[in-house]
């Protein structure tokens, strides 16, 4: 028999009634507030390793799975891949993803600037997915998760952290208030816990948003993206599946000034296929059809402590940063791997798995690797926010400096996979 | 102060008084901070022997379900919280009333039960498949009458694990001159003459009819703070078997 419920609630006349959950037979080891992409890949991690969790979310789950949801594609980078597999879901993503053989970063159109390739034929630096099919394949493993059980759709009414465990209150008599060891948050960038928990963030917003899109286009990518840098901001090309219609096609995302993002993003097609191919100088050839677009603000966000009595954070709770370099959700579930060891780790060392030395090892674990890429992609988008000719002949001599210097390529690369720092277990694509 | 015969019916103010003392006893930074700190290593070990001992899958999460595990020295719980959660029906006992006391309190409110006691381990009977005895041989009057004590509670097949200071010049610098010295660690908790080599300490476990069968070293690193290590020199970790 399952440990928990997976029943999300009755439908009844087209409204969704609160069900009243019977009681979990066991209390949970670990409640997680968010299922979002992030909480649904710890509960996993979890649940792969024996540790019981609780999801709350209040979204409606089919509309998070629903078309138009969510039209991004995400570049998951190998290690991140690995872990998907070693906790049981890349078996639901076979076949969904594309492979990306080499990154080129040019200053604009022009050849020149600098060239990634993994060097280790067979390895890709990262797959490429829909985030409708990694939604999709995570909630698919997590239902079938014996160790997994959701309270969705559902709010968490109280919530109180004390020295003893957490006690979670849900709203409308969802059902019994449920207890655990510890708490996740994993709400997203807005993350109500970590305010109420006085965990700062530095944040800052972008003037900039992006247009998120896929097209197709006429010339095959060759498992290539491109991150083009514009004095108006980076625009990147990622590699995907041929589309339903044979046609190669590629994920965009466009970061214009903020003014001028909704003009450009409501333009008819033939216009905006235009403004496309002009940004892209040729490189693939005419573009066409393209898919619904959608606009999101830019901004970075960073909590310097991600735990506090009883609470870790993870994903974007904990930090946001600029898509250019398709590294934030790979933050996330890099958050996952780290945490997940820890509490494996305490789990078989019979300790409490709120105890403050757990989390301090998850901060430790966390805090460098989450402050360098933020760094990293925030310099970078400085450095290539800025305009003139001069401005781009230091880019252009930066990007030629580091093509000469193996080391900091070597460097470069391991960010790209998401290797970089001490690697947690999972991210080598084992269990712990 | 609660007597032992109290079955648990201690007033509230002393209740009070022992909750505070668990309190500080569990507050990874207070006066334990190093005991907290020495927790993951050391549970990770024994975790080792545990599995290696009894071949227990080493991601079962209650390896030690159906068996009895005596913690001398118990203090507030550190070690046979843990115990008991690993599945363990653990006995834990400490010389000093009000350590039981808090002791108690604390696995009340974790939701834990075990049975501690108030008592010297030589007036104690009942065999344990797994008697621990860690951090505490140092402060013993006589560690060589205190080992036949432990050895003499461990069952058929059992196993027992120890760990305590080394008595080298470095043991000395680190425990008494820095961590006294800057306060990590009450003043007057360590006596240097009272530390013991892992070769006195397995002599007397001889004696007492034990074999030792594995040992490792607890290093401490700025970076890492305290880890596992084949340096025996500051601190290490012992377990033996019978016969
Ligand atoms: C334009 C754009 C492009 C991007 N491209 C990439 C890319 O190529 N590669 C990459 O790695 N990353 C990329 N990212 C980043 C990535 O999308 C995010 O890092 C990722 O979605 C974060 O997942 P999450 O689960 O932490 O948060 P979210 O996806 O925001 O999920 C949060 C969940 O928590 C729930 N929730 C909210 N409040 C509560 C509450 N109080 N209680 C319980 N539940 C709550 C919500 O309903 C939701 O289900 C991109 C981001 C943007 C904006």
């Amino acid at each position: 028999m399952r440990w928990g419920d997976g029943r999300r609630g009755l439908t009844l006349f087209g409204t969704t009634r609160p069900f009243r959950y019977p009681p979990l037979m066991d209390d949970p080891d670990v409640i997680i507030l968010g299922a979002g992409l992030v909480g649904l890949t710890l509960a996993c991690a979890l649940d792969a390793h024996g540790l019981r969790s609780v999801l709350i979310d209040p979204a409606e789950p089919a509309a998070a799975l629903a078309p138009g949801f969510d039209g991004r594609a995400t570049a998951v980078a190998s290690a991140s891949w690995r872990m998907l597999n070693a906790i049981g879901v890349g078996a639901q993503l076979e076949g969904r993803g594309c492979p990306i053989a080499r990154i080129e970063v040019m200053d604009g159109p022009k050849p020149g600037g600098l060239s990634f390739d993994p060097g280790r034929p067979g390895d890709p630096l990262g797959v490429m997915f829909e985030n409708r099919d990694l939604r999709a394949a995570l909630r698919a493993r997590a239902e079938t998760g014996g160790n997994i059980a959701f309270r969705q759709p559902a709010r968490a009414a109280t919530v109180e952290r004390g020295a003893h465990g957490v006690r979670v209150a849900l709203a409308d008599g969802g059902g019994a208030e449920l207890r655990a060891p510890l708490l996740v948050a994993a709400e997203g960038r807005n993350s109500p816990t970590r305010e109420v928990a006085g965990l700062r963030v530095a944040r800052w917003r972008y003037d900039h948003r992006a247009i998120v899109t896929a097209i197709g286009h006429e010339r095959p990518h060759e498992n290539v993206a491109y991150e083009i840098f514009y004095p108006a901001g980076p625009f990147a090309l990622l590699p995907m599946l041929d589309g339903t219609d044979g046609r190669p096609r590629s994920a965009v995302v466009w970061s214009v000034a903020a003014k001028d993002g909704p003009a450009l993003a409501g333009l008819p097609d033939r216009a905006f296929a235009a403004e496309l191919e002009k940004r892209m100088g040729g490189l693939l050839g005419r573009v066409g059809p393209i898919a619904a677009r959608s606009t999101y603000p830019l901004g970075f966000h960073h909590a310097a402590k991600i735990t506090a009595e009883r609470l870790a954070l993870v994903g974007d709770a904990a930090h946001g940063i600029h898509p250019i370099a398709g590294q934030g959700l790979n933050l996330g579930f890099r958050d996952v791997a780290a945490l997940a060891e820890v509490l494996v780790d305490g789990a078989r060392s019979g300790l409490d798995l709120g105890d403050p030395i757990l989390l301090d090892r998850y901060q430790r674990w966390r805090g460098l690797d989450v402050l360098s890429v933020a760094a990293a992609t925030d310099g970078l988008t400085r450095l290539f926010g800025v305009g003139g000719r001069a401005a781009s002949a230091v880019r252009r001599a930066g990007m030629a400096a580091i093509d000469r210097v193996p080391a900091a390529k070597g460097w470069l690369m391991a960010e790209a996979r998401g290797e970089s720092g001490e690697l947690p277990t999972l991210l080598r694509g084992a269990l712990v | 102060m609660a007597s032992e015969a109290d079955g648990g019916t201690i007033d509230a103010r002393e209740a009070a008084h022992f909750g505070a003392l668990a309190a500080d006893w569990w507050d990874p930074r207070g006066s334990s901070a190093p005991l907290h700190q020495l927790n993951p290593p050391r549970l990770g070990w024994l975790r080792e022997q545990i599995d290696r001992h009894w071949g227990a899958d080493p991601r079962d999460r209650r390896p030690l379900a159906g068996r009895r595990a005596l913690d001398v020295g118990c203090g507030a719980g550190l070690v046979a919280e843990p115990l008991a959660r690993l599945g363990a029906a653990v006995t834990g006992v400490d010389a000093a009333p009000e350590n039981v006391a808090a002791a108690r309190a604390h696995a009340g409110l974790s939701g834990l039960a075990i049975d501690y006691r108030a008592t010297d381990v030589a007036a104690l009977d009942g065999l344990f498949d797994l008697v621990t005895c860690l951090e505490v041989i140092e402060h013993v009057p006589d560690p060589r009458f205190f080992v036949r004590a432990l050895a003499a509670r461990l069952g058929e097949g059992g196993l027992l694990v120890l760990s305590t200071p080394n008595r080298t010049p470095r043991s000395r610098a680190f425990l008494i001159d820095l961590a006294e010295g800057l306060g990590r660690i009450p003043r007057g908790t360590h006596d240097y003459a009272k530390f013991i080599t892992p070769d006195e300490l397995g002599a007397m476990l001889a004696e007492a009819g034990l074999r030792v069968v594995d040992r490792t070293g607890i290093a401490w690193s700025v970076g890492r703070g305290f880890a596992l290590s084949d340096d025996l020199s500051l601190n290490y970790l012992l377990c033996a078997t019978q016969g």
